[in-house]
C-alpha cells in the first residue's frame, strides 16, 4: 500500500507570466474545489513538497531560482508545467529574456496547455502527476536509483547570452 | 506493575489516538469553514508518505536532535502515565522543546532560525503556567506524586479553577493554534513557511509530527488531572473534559488570526499572573 498518492503536497512558482495560470492554480486552492479533501497541502516549501507547479516561461532571471526550487525537493518529486507559457513560452516564447518553456531549466513530467489553464484541467494534471510521482516511488523503493536521477537531473544550463533561434 | 501497563499502552497507543485527533481537528476544522475536509486518516497517510520520500538532511546533527526531541517527548510521557512526578514531567518536557530549539538553530536558514527564536519567546511564554500549576497541585494534594493526585478525595477543578484557566490558555500555544502558532503552524502557508520545521523533510518532519502526537495526548493528560478523584466514575468526567477543552481549542484556532510575539508573552503572562498566581495566593490562605 502505497500513500505517495494519499498526500500530495505542492509547492507553486510563478515565472513570467501574465498571472493568469497563477490565478488559476491558487484558485484550485480555495474553499470552493476543496483540494485538502484530497489531501493537497500548498507548503510554499520546496523540502516538504512533492510536486512543483510551475506557471509562466522561464526568463534569465528566475532561471537559477527555478532550478533551486527544483533541485531542493526530495525523491520521489514531479513537475506540472501550467499553461502554455509554461509548456513552450507561448506569446512571450518571441521576447529577448525568455528562454522558453520550463522545460528549458528543468525536466517537466506533465504539461497542462491553455491560456489560461482552467482548474479542472490543473487538478487533471495533479492527478496525473500523481501516477507519476507513485512510478518514481517505486524506482527509488527498488534501487534504481541511478534510472532516476538521470530521469531527474538538471539539464545543462542554457547560455543567457546565447542567440535566440531564428523565428519560425 | 499497572504503572508499568499504562506506560507501555502510552508508547503504543499514544500516536495512534494523536494521529486521529489530529485528522478529526482537520476534519472539524474543515466543517466550521464549510469544506468536507480530508479523510480521517490523512494525517497517518501524511506521515507514512514522509517516511518513504528521500532523506536529505541539512547537516549531520540535525536528525539526532529531532530525535531527541522525539525521545523526550515519549519520556516525559511515559513519566506522566506510570504516574511519576509531575515536576519531572514538566522538566523533561522543557528538555524536549529545547531539543527541536537547538535542531532548528542548527541550519543557517533564516526561516529556520526566526522559528527557533519564536519558539524560544513561546516557552518562555508557557513555561511559568506549567510550574505554577504542579506547585497548585502541590497545595492542593500535598505531593507532587502523580499516583496521589489521581487519587485523591479532592476534585482538582474547584480548587484550582485559575490555574486551569491558565492551562487552556497555553495549551494554544502547545496544540500550535492561531492566535499563537508563532513559530510552527500546521496551516502550510505564514510568513516563515513552517516555522522550525522548514528545513526538516522526509522521515525528519515525520519525527517532529509523531512527537506533536505524543506531546498532545499527555498534555490532554494535564486536563484530565483536574477533573479526576477517587471516585470510579470520575476518569469519564476527565475524559469528556479533554474533549471540551479540545474542540475549544479548535474553535479558538479558526476564530483567531495570528498575532505578534509581543502579544504572546505579555498576554500568557498576564494571565498566568492574574489567573494562576491569585490562585496560589488563594490555595496558601487555604492550607
Amino acid at each position: 500500500m502505497s500513500y505517495m498518492k494519499k498526500s500530495p503536497w505542492i509547492i507553486h512558482y510563478d515565472g513570467s507570466s501574465c498571472n493568469g495560470c497563477d490565478i488559476e492554480t491558487l484558485a484550485c486552492l480555495t474553499p470552493l474545489y476543496d483540494a485538502e479533501r484530497f489531501g493537497v497541502i500548498n507548503t510554499g516549501n520546496p523540502k516538504h513538497a512533492d510536486i512543483f507547479l510551475v506557471t509562466g516561461a522561464v526568463n534569465a532571471q528566475n532561471l537559477p531560482v527555478v532550478r533551486q526550487i527544483y533541485s531542493q525537493m526530495p525523491e520521489p518529486k514531479a513537475v506540472v508545467a501550467i499553461g502554455i507559457c509554461a509548456c513552450s513560452g507561448g506569446v512571450f516564447r518571441e521576447c529577448y529574456n525568455i528562454m522558453g518553456g520550463v522545460d528549458k531549466a528543468i525536466p517537466v513530467d506533465v504539461y497542462v496547455p491553455g491560456c489560461a489553464a482552467r482548474p479542472e484541467a490543473i487538478i487533471d494534471g495533479i492527478v496525473q502527476a500523481l501516477d507519476i510521482l507513485e512510478k518514481k516511488r517505486e524506482a527509488l523503493r527498488s534501487g534504481k536509483v541511478e534510472e532516476l536521477e538521470s530521469k531527474d537531473s538538471l539539464p545543462p544550463m542554457p547560455e543567457k547570452t546565447k542567440r535566440k533561434e531564428a523565428t519560425p | 506493575m499497572s504503572n508499568i501497563l499504562s506506560g507501555i499502552a502510552y508508547i503504543l497507543f499514544a500516536p495512534l489516538v494523536g494521529g486521529l485527533l489530529a485528522g478529526i481537528d482537520r476534519k472539524i476544522t474543515a466543517h466550521m469553514q464549510r469544506r468536507k475536509g480530508p479523510p480521517l486518516l490523512q494525517s497517518f497517510y501524511d506521515v507514512f508518505k514522509l517516511c518513504s520520500k528521500q532523506g536529505i538532511s541539512v547537516n549531520r546533527v540535525q536528525d539526532f536532535y529531532v530525535g531527541g526531541f522525539l525521545l523526550f517527548v515519549i519520556i516525559s510521557g511515559i513519566f506522566f502515565f506510570t504516574h511519576g512526578d509531575i515536576l519531572l514531567v514538566v522538566f523533561t518536557l522543557t528538555l524536549a522543546s529545547v531539543c527541536l530549539i537547538v535542531a532548528a538553530y542548527s541550519s543557517n536558514s533564516p526561516y529556520s532560525q526566526l522559528g527557533a527564536e519564536r519558539e524560544l519567546l513561546q516557552t518562555m511564554s508557557y513555561e511559568p503556567m506549567l510550574l505554577m500549576m504542579s506547585i497548585g497541585f502541590y497545595l492542593t494534594f500535598g505531593t507532587f506524586n502523580l499516583a496521589d493526585i489521581v487519587s485523591g478525595p479532592q476534585i482538582g477543578i474547584l480548587y484550582m479553577p485559575g490555574l486551569f484557566f491558565g492551562l487552556c490558555y497555553i495549551l494554544i500555544i502547545k496544540f500550535r493554534k492561531s492566535p499563537f502558532d508563532l513559530s510552527m503552524s500546521h496551516e502550510a502557508h505564514q510568513e516563515l513557511i513552517k516555522g522550525i520545521a522548514t528545513e526538516f523533510s522526509g522521515r525528519t518532519l515525520a519525527m517532529v509530527e509523531v512527537a506533536h502526537w505524543y506531546e498532545n495526548i499527555f498534555l490532554l493528560g494535564f486536563v484530565y488531572l483536574y477533573f479526576v478523584w477517587s471516585a470510579p466514575y470520575s476518569p469519564l468526567i476527565g475524559i469528556a473534559a479533554c474533549a471540551v477543552v479540545f474542540v475549544l481549542e479548535i474553535l479558538i484556532d479558526n476564530c483567531c488570526s495570528r498575532v505578534k510575539w509581543q502579544r504572546v508573552l505579555t498576554s500568557s503572562w498576564l494571565v498566568s499572573l492574574v489567573a494562576g498566581f491569585v490562585n496560589l495566593l488563594v490555595l496558601m490562605s487555604l492550607r
